[in-house]
């Protein structure tokens, strides 16, 4: 096809073939119309997999609600799905879902939006260079690894902490999602306070604000938006993080305390992907088409927020 | 360090004849700001030296590049980082064409607003799904309704879905920064679109697709859940040069990621999970600065 363009550009002193070119571009240069038809193919396929994701989440998620029943199936408080007489209630797994990224949320945002402070405003820009890096790197790695310190480290403490019989428990996943949130937080709660017009901060220590009061009481509500993106964008991480909780969280299908084994949205479908069969397994589809619903109204809010965000 | 970055003598920095509540409010806060700030680098360091402590000591060239055998009583993880590398070309070799295509369309060729609108919710929504319910529709879609089955190239194809976002938008980013000049020049001289996106569009933003290829391997190297149920946890090594490439459709193993979760979770030897750690952790820095280095060069230009 190249040679086919070449072909075409290579005598320019060919009056009949410079005439045509003129004319418009289709006729002409077919390779032109070809590639445009294959941009505009390209550009259709993030919208094809998003209806081929919700379509086959759908078709395959819909059977076995329909034979548990969209009650029993939403607020039955018992997941019992290879005993005789199986059970499918993701009452518990949905509440651990909230609980946990709610638990998630309060422990890491503070902190995070609080270290974004400090990076942006307060620390030196040598020292905030220095650690910025290292928040990345944080952000980068895999989120097995952070299961595999928790399950080393945060289980047996709160195992020994709390006297428990074992410390695989909703607390143990929350403190391992908070961590996970906080680097993509941080960055971004920095990333929005470093977007703030200088003269706002200006105009307000001349007219006498201190620096922790302008940083508080100015940046931050300028930047309120982005930050809040954050938050959602923490939501979204949380929700839907399945193997480092899988390691930390026990995985037992119970209402969610917090010193007891728990099983998530996301885990309930990771336990028993790999073995499931019939029923059981249409029921994990169900479980993903739920979860797929929870994340969709996230990114319509994370959408909102950015889209305001933009416009300001 | 009490102080505003630019300037040391700004009055605003002292609480010297404030009234009580401003001075409790101000230093309250910046403690709570240390405090913060302490607890984040303190957990840095804690995780960092924390694997590194656990995982070097295993470490060794040996674990590194031999295949695990149980009568030669070698632990290895060989096969797991070829495994990596394969998913990872297989990926980028499919998602390549397509994320720069896509992204091409947005910012050349599109010209109805909402239908831009529209793709680009698209892949926001795409970004945003978590990878359990790629590794469903993984599952669903590449594993048995395209009969693949668990092999590398399921698992490259639920992959190549899940980093297309990332993909298209580094891409876009920097199509965004090439100057109009340059595109009125070349159509200018009389080129067509095609040529002109050949010869000067792609040239000029190359640095983004690089970097947009260097953050989708990230994901890929970090991705577990996908691959554990796409790709399967065989810790054998691949022979492609002796069964031909066709054997590539057949394969499945367990990349590093994976590797780690069947040291910690199936086999509890978990100093050999955290020698896994501390690789995935290297990969990651390398990773990290190839991007930072690729974003410098693409904000130079």
């Amino acid at each position: 096809m190249l040679m086919n363009e070449r072909s075409l550009r290579g005598s320019p002193a060919d009056p009949a073939q410079k005439a045509p070119r003129r004319k418009g571009k289709a006729g002409v240069r077919p390779l032109e119309s070809v590639m445009q038809m294959i941009f505009f193919l390209c550009g259709f396929i993030a919208i094809a997999f998003v209806l081929v994701i919700t379509i086959y989440l759908i078709i395959s998620g819909l059977p076995a609600i329909r034979e548990i029943g969209l009650v029993e199936f939403l607020f039955g408080q018992e997941w019992a799905s290879t005993a005789k007489e199986p059970k499918f209630g993701i009452l518990p797994m949905i509440l651990t879902s909230v609980y946990g990224t709610a638990g998630a949320i309060v422990i890491g945002v503070p902190i995070g939006f609080l270290m974004a402070v400090f990076l942006s405003k307060v620390a030196p820009r040598r020292m905030a260079n220095l650690i910025r890096p290292v928040v990345d790197l944080l952000a980068g790695i895999p989120s097995i690894v952070y299961g595999l310190v928790g399950l080393m480290v945060l289980v047996p403490l709160i195992r020994e902490t709390f006297n428990t019989a074992a410390g695989e428990s909703l607390l143990a996943a929350i403190v391992v999602l908070a961590i996970m949130i906080l680097p993509s937080i941080i960055s971004v709660s920095e990333t929005a306070l470093n977007a703030v017009p200088k003269e706002y901060e200006e105009a307000s220590l001349a007219l006498g604000a201190t620096d922790i009061e302008t940083y508080f009481r100015v940046s931050a509500p300028a930047a309120k938006s982005g930050i809040a993106a954050a938050v959602v964008l923490g939501v979204g991480r949380a929700i839907g993080e399945a193997m480092a909780i899988m390691m930390v969280a026990g995985n037992v299908a119970n209402m969610p305390d917090l010193l007891s084994s728990v099983r998530f949205l996301t885990t309930g479908i990771a336990v028993e992907l790999a073995y499931s069969s019939g029923l059981q397994r249409q029921a994990l589809f169900s479980i993903g088409l739920v979860l797929f619903l929870f994340i969709m109204c996230i990114n319509v809010i994370l959408n909102v927020f950015l889209k305001r965000d933009k416009e300001d | 360090m009490a102080n505003i970055k630019k300037n040391p003598q700004e009055p605003g920095s002292t609480v010297q004849g404030l009234s009580a509540s401003r001075k409790v409010y101000n230093v309250g806060l910046r403690a709570l700001i240390y405090i913060a700030a302490g607890l984040v680098v303190a957990l840095l360091v804690f995780l960092l030296g924390y694997i590194l402590y656990r995982g070097l000591p295993n470490l060794s060239w040996q674990f590194l590049t031999a295949e695990e055998s149980v009568l030669k009583d070698i632990q290895g993880i060989g096969p797991a980082i070829l495994n990596t590398l394969y998913v990872i070309l297989a990926t980028l070799i499919v998602v390549l064409p397509l994320g720069v295509g896509s992204a091409i369309y947005l910012t050349e060729y599109a010209t109805n607003r909402r239908l831009v609108a529209a793709i680009e919710f698209a892949t926001e929504t795409l970004a945003g799904i978590p990878s359990i319910i790629y590794a469903l529709v993984g599952v669903l879609v590449f594993a048995e309704s395209l009969r693949l089955g668990k092999t590398l190239i399921a698992g490259a194809f639920t992959l190549v879905i899940m980093v297309l976002p990332t993909v298209i938008r580094t891409t876009q980013e920097s199509l965004k920064t090439v100057p109009q000049s340059y595109r009125e020049g070349s159509l200018g001289l009389g080129s067509g679109k095609w040529h002109m996106i050949r010869t000067v569009v792609l040239p000029s933003s190359i640095d983004g697709i690089v970097t947009g290829c260097i953050l989708a391997i990230g994901r890929i190297v970090g991705e577990s859940a996908v691959l554990l149920y796409t790709v399967g946890m065989s810790m054998q090594m691949q022979d492609f040069f002796r069964n031909g490439l066709e054997s590539f459709f057949s394969a499945s193993g367990s990349t590093l990621s994976v590797a780690l979760y069947v040291y910690a979770k199936v086999r509890a030897d978990f100093d050999l999970a955290f020698s896994v750690a501390v690789v995935l952790i290297v990969i990651t820095l390398v990773i990290n600065l190839a991007a930072s280095l690729a974003g410098k060069k693409l904000k130079k230009s």
